[in-house]
């Protein structure tokens, strides 16, 4: 393409109406890179990717190593309750349930409770849409239209709050910790505000406004798998009750597969509990509805 | 332009032929001819939006994604069905026929705008005696109208009478074919005597007979009754709208067609899409795609139905079944749809948007190319179609003109051969020819005070044969300075430049000139030669004009001293079977000398005269006359009459033409052939000058095997020559064993590629038009393919336009490949819209082979670069982009169909 070049205005010199602009852009000559591929370079480029995600992986590994978990499966253990329960016309019976179990070593640090749920498909598609926002953030609305049903109002027209089938089948497994030591049994303090998320409490949840709560949902009828009216969730904390108890908001917040676990409670940092749990027995107490 | 085509339809069922009288509203108003305005825009306020939906609906491309896209939408409608918000699928629907939509109004609006502006153009038209100002669009046939300098012709009007003398006008064609050349056109001397009589052009009543309006640009045919009697009328005498009157002051037409019913708004047809390989690739993708959807589809379903039987069915404390669904595997079957629409982001919607935006780009990128830019008559390279960029990296075959792309088409008078003398080499004083470079003395013409200063030639005899009286040179100039179409244009006394419609007779009336029989000025009776310093007026009686099957024109001139002579010049082997049997050895003599101009790759034409006898010339004439003004078989009739008068001349002798090499065609060819494009050559020149040009330019060299020529005269000569070329360049393709003869057999009558072969060597193959005329018939073309894909070069020289376009045609037949056809005349035009890419050279032969290509450039030279830069880059970019764009909906989608297994296939 050399000899092309001759016939060529030269640059800088005053161009003819229709001759195209000498700009980089018009002429394909912007800087660009093209790398070159070839053994070294992509070879060096393999192994020190390589080595940053081994490096990454390693410090997850050893941060992952550091928490002490225990876990426990109590659908077996308590398998009077939860024979009663496969029975689903028995879902308003209570039942309780206790399980031994021994620390081994202290567990420092904060120390959280989980519950964990199997085969609990909280991604299905019907699943997820069945709620109503607008109602959840206190607002007046007809939840006929949204898409709760069947779980939106009773055959007399009384809507449900909060409507759906999510908030319908709320966990609601009542779990106490005990810790024995000589032989006394010491109820190991648990918080149970906190554990949300900040967005989900101030903004995405809130009671309807009135002078006080039960007023607030007046009108209105709990969720037939409730055993109580929803400003009831937590009888001794009123912030904590109505859509903005801290259990509601975890359950509402659905999980993206069928096995999950969500946050229940933390254990309160006080007295021997100020450096978490201390090795020794303990006894989860489990109260089934309630 | 269909809507016309509808609304006329409807009016009559077809107009057949046209008649009018001038001056007369009334009675050309009873056929109800369309009047002047024109409307080029397709809706109005009312009509846009569901005339548009309608189109945008009918365009292929889009037509199944819109397709998909309402049925999704109304499947989104279904309660059961829908996993999206409605809209999620009525967005991107919405938003791509908007931006159609927005197109379509802006082009239309502007449609408007010029509509506007063109029908409301003021024109003077001659009403009951007085010349009034009207908009173009209240003009009707059958009106007279004065057009003024540099005025654009408002109809197709009928030539009445002009300023300049023998009423002819100048007009240039370049809205209409491109040319900027002036051309003449000039009125019946009936009409001529009009003048601008307003009171006598009021009082003219002829009525016109013609054709209908069709779209032929070069034909017209009609009679004028004028006082009982009739004239011819031809496009000779037409003004066709869309032309600019130049150099002269005014003139005066009859509006014959107006408005949509002009040969310009006729030829606005619309043109065939070119499709190219990447969009079949896509379409079948897309299937693919499509295929792919529903498997998907079905398996999520599927899956779903035994999830809902399995584990759904002791969910439904937490999440009862939907009303109306009462079994597993009704839920499946409703899930299939709703998976439907969720994984419809697999399609690619916008990928024909998409495409179409980057291919625009790469237009761009073309027309913006310095390298393509041609500073000397300032013109860029143009990429007229903006959808086939990819397709240039993908050429195999080229077919290319010769006269004007591979040569610069600028001719020079180099040789001649008079009366059995060759003239033009140059001798030393031992008789050795010399090679001619700028040292070389060049012969002085400063005898002749009207010489071209820029006319070189460089052999003094000549000059002296003409200074010697030598009667034949003499003839000879003489014939060239009066046998030809050329105009002269004479702005200052003395400084003479001809306007000359084929550069080989601006050549040769030039070299005429400089040997001192200067053509100075034409009417349309007569022809002024200044012969010897002495000036001569010749009665021009008749033209017998040229045409590429009859490759001769003649003219019939009355000297001053009262001679009656028919001049003829034209193709060699047209012009030997007319000659009369006493010039013999004369035409040996000149035979030898026409081959040796062939030899040197120069064009070459024979010159012939012939004297007339009095009588029987009166009574051709009349017969001329009369074939002349007739309405039906006219050309049939003149050319038989043309054929009698053109027999038993006397050879004079050739002339030889130069027509040099553009730069850089030897390299961009060789450059070419690397990239393995195969390059034919396809000329209607004779076969001596085009394997010249071969050699000059590269294509066949010293280093191949062998150069076939092909140039039998009957079917069976043809298939032997072709067969033995084949046999010497791969003898094992005779075999029975060879796979293509065992895959021909096999499937006998079905549509055939051909396999790429390849051959022992490297060969070239030459053959003639005529023989490609057998070559081009059923049995044998599948012989002509083997063969000539077998070479890497083939020259068919004597082709006609139409055996251009049958060798394309044969190539894409029967091979796999993408073609490209490259020239600059009219006679290119076939093969351009043939071939897969047509690529223009605007250069010297006018515009028409532009009009009709898809890119054009001024160079041969700059193909390399729009194929092997543009078409590569383009080619790499679009495959980055499909498979990105693939690689990001199956990357999107795909997500989802693994999500599916572990929600419970419930199409979240």
């Amino acid at each position: 393409m050399k000899n092309k070049t001759s016939s060529l205005p030269q640059e800088g010199e005053a161009c003819p109406s229709r001759c195209p602009d000498n700009s980089a852009f018009k002429q394909q000559k912007l800087p660009a890179w093209k790398p070159q591929l070839n053994i070294a370079t992509v070879l060096s480029i393999f192994f020190l990717t390589g080595a940053f995600c081994l490096a990454v992986g390693i410090s997850l590994v050893l941060s992952a190593n550091s928490v002490r978990e225990v876990q426990i499966d109590y659908s077996d253990q308590c398998s009077d309750c939860s024979k009663l329960r496969e029975n689903s016309s028995n879902w308003y019976k209570e039942c309780h349930c206790s399980i031994n179990f021994m620390l081994k070593d202290d567990m420092l640090g904060d120390v959280f409770m989980y519950y964990g749920l199997q085969n609990f498909y909280q991604n299905h598609r019907r699943y997820m849409i069945s709620r109503s926002n607008e109602q959840l953030l206190g607002q007046n609305v007809n939840i006929g239209n949204s898409y709760c049903a069947p779980f939106a109002t009773y055959a007399n027209g009384t809507p449900m709050a909060p409507c759906g089938a999510i908030a319908n089948s709320m966990f609601n497994d009542t779990i106490d910790l005990y810790y024995i030591r000589n032989s006394s049994v010491i109820q190991v303090p648990l918080l149970k505000t906190g554990n949300s998320w900040w967005t989900d409490k101030n903004v995405k949840f809130r009671n309807p406004i009135s002078y006080n709560l039960s007023s607030a949902f007046a009108g209105t009828a709990r969720p037939p798998n409730w055993q109580k009216p929803v400003y009831l969730l937590d009888e001794e904390d009123e912030r904590n009750s109505g859509y903005i108890n801290d259990d509601f908001i975890i359950w509402m917040r659905v999980s993206a597969f069928a096995t999950f676990r969500n946050l229940y409670r933390r254990v309160r940092r006080v007295r021997q509990f100020a450096d978490g749990l201390p090795a020794g027995n303990y006894t989860f107490h489990i109260s089934y509805s309630i | 332009m269909s809507l016309f085509g509808l609304k006329f339809g409807k009016k009559k069922l077809k107009e057949e032929e046209r008649h009018l009288q001038a001056n007369n509203r009334d009675f050309n108003l009873r056929f109800e001819y369309a009047n002047n305005s024109i409307k080029t825009s397709k809706y109005n306020f009312f009509t846009f939006l569901p005339l548009n939906l309608f189109e945008q609906f009918q365009r292929i491309a889009n037509a199944y994604f819109k397709f998909l896209n309402s049925n999704l939408f109304f499947l989104q409608l279904i309660p059961q069905v829908s996993s999206l918000s409605w809209f999620t699928t009525v967005v991107p629907l919405v938003l791509v026929l908007t931006v159609s939509g927005v197109k379509d109004a802006i082009d239309d609006f502007n449609r408007h705008k010029s509509d506007k502006h063109v029908n409301n153009r003021p024109v003077q038209v001659l009403i009951n005696g007085m010349l009034k100002d009207e908009k173009w669009m209240n003009i009707q046939v059958g009106d007279i109208i004065k057009l003024e300098n540099n005025n654009f012709v408002t109809a197709d009007l009928l030539l009445l009478s002009s300023s300049e003398p023998h009423s002819l006008t100048y007009i240039e064609t370049a809205e209409l074919d491109g040319e900027t050349n002036l051309k003449v056109k000039q009125a019946l001397t009936v009409t001529a005597e009009l003048g601008e009589d307003l009171q006598k052009l009021t009082e003219f009543n002829g009525e016109v007979k013609c054709e209908a309006p069709n779209n032929k640009l070069d034909k017209f045919m009609g009679t004028l009754t004028l006082r009982g009697e009739k004239y011819a009328l031809d496009n000779e005498k037409m003004l066709l709208r869309g032309c600019t009157i130049r150099n002269t002051e005014w003139c005066f037409g009859l509006v014959i067609y107006a408005g949509p019913d002009t040969k310009l708004m006729q030829n606005s047809g619309k043109t065939t899409f070119k499709r190219t390989s990447i969009d079949r690739l896509m379409n079948v993708l897309v299937l693919v795609i499509f295929a792919f959807l529903a498997l998907m589809c079905l398996i999520l379903a599927i899956g779903n139905g035994i999830w809902e039987h399995e584990r759904g069915y002791y969910f439904q404390v937490y999440l009862p079944w939907e009303e109306g669904i009462n079994s597993a595997s009704y839920s499946g079957f409703l899930m299939f749809w709703s998976y439907v629409i969720i994984l419809n982001t697999v399609v690619p919607i916008s990928l024909y948007v998409s495409v179409e935006i980057i291919r625009l780009g790469n237009s761009f990128y073309i027309e913006w190319d310095r390298k393509m830019y041609y500073p000397l008559n300032d013109t860029p390279a143009q990429a007229r179609t903006t959808t086939l960029n990819e397709e240039l990296g993908q050429i195999k075959y080229i077919f290319s003109d010769k006269t004007g792309t591979l040569t610069q088409n600028i001719m020079c008078f180099n040789k001649c051969s008079i009366n059995g003398k060759s003239y033009g080499d140059v001798y030393d004083m031992s008789g050795q020819r010399i090679e001619i470079n700028e040292k070389t003395e060049k012969v002085d013409f400063s005898y002749n005070p009207l010489a071209d200063p820029k006319f070189a030639f460089y052999d003094h005899s000549l000059v002296e044969a003409v200074k010697l009286s030598d009667v034949p040179t003499h003839r000879f100039f003489r014939l060239l300075s009066l046998c030809h179409t050329v105009m002269p244009e004479e702005k200052k006394e003395g400084n003479l430049v001809y306007q000359a419609q084929s550069p080989d007779e601006g050549a040769l009336v030039t070299a005429a000139r400089n040997f001192g029989f200067v053509f100075r000025a034409r009417t349309p009776e007569t022809i002024t030669v200044v012969e010897m310093g002495e000036t001569k007026i010749y009665k021009l009686l008749a033209i017998l004009d040229f045409n590429n099957v009859r490759k001769r024109m003649s003219v019939i001139v009355r000297s001053p001293d009262g001679d009656l002579t028919l001049y003829c010049k034209g193709a060699d082997t047209i012009l030997y079977e007319l000659l009369d049997s006493s010039c013999d050895t004369l035409k040996e003599e000149t035979t030898e000398h026409l081959n040796e101009f062939a030899g040197e790759g120069l064009r070459t034409l024979v010159v012939a005269y012939k004297n007339l006898e009095e009588d029987y010339f009166q009574d051709w004439i009349r017969r001329h006359h009369e074939a002349s003004t007739a309405l039906e078989g006219r050309e049939d009739k003149l050319s038989e009459l043309y054929e009698e008068i053109e027999k038993d001349l006397m050879l004079l002798g050739a002339t030889a033409i130069e027509d040099k090499l553009q730069d850089g065609v030897p390299q961009t060819i060789e450059t070419l052939a690397k990239a393995n494009i195969k390059i034919w050559v396809l000329t209607g020149d004779k076969q001596e000058t085009a394997m010249n040009i071969g050699y000059s330019c590269n294509l066949l060299n010293d280093d191949m095997e062998d150069v076939f020529i092909i140039e039998g005269s009957t079917s069976d000569d043809v298939l032997n020559e072709l067969r033995n070329a084949r046999k010497k360049m791969k003898p094992d393709s005779f075999l029975d064993s060879d796979e293509i003869n065992i895959q021909f057999e096999k499937s006998s009558k079905k549509q055939r590629i051909m396999p790429d072969e390849q051959a022992n060597g490297v060969y070239g193959l030459v053959i003639t038009g005529h023989s490609l005329a057998y070559a081009l018939e059923g049995n044998l073309e599948l012989e002509l393919v083997r063969a000539a894909c077998l070479c890497k070069v083939v020259i068919c020289c004597r082709v006609t336009p139409l055996q251009k376009a049958q060798v394309v045609e044969l190539v894409k037949k029967y091979k796999k490949a993408v073609t490209l056809a490259i020239g600059d005349g009219a006679n290119d035009v076939s093969m351009i819209k043939t071939a897969h890419i047509g690529v223009g050279i605007s250069g010297q032969e006018g515009m028409q082979a532009v009009l009709s290509s898809d890119f054009s450039f001024a160079q041969f030279r700059y193909l390399q670069r729009l194929l092997l830069v543009h078409g590569r880059w383009s080619y790499i970019r679009m495959c980055k982009f499909l498979k990105y764009f693939f690689y990001k909906n199956f990357a999107f989608t795909l997500v989802h169909f693994w999500y599916g297994f572990f929600s419970g296939f419930s199409a979240q």
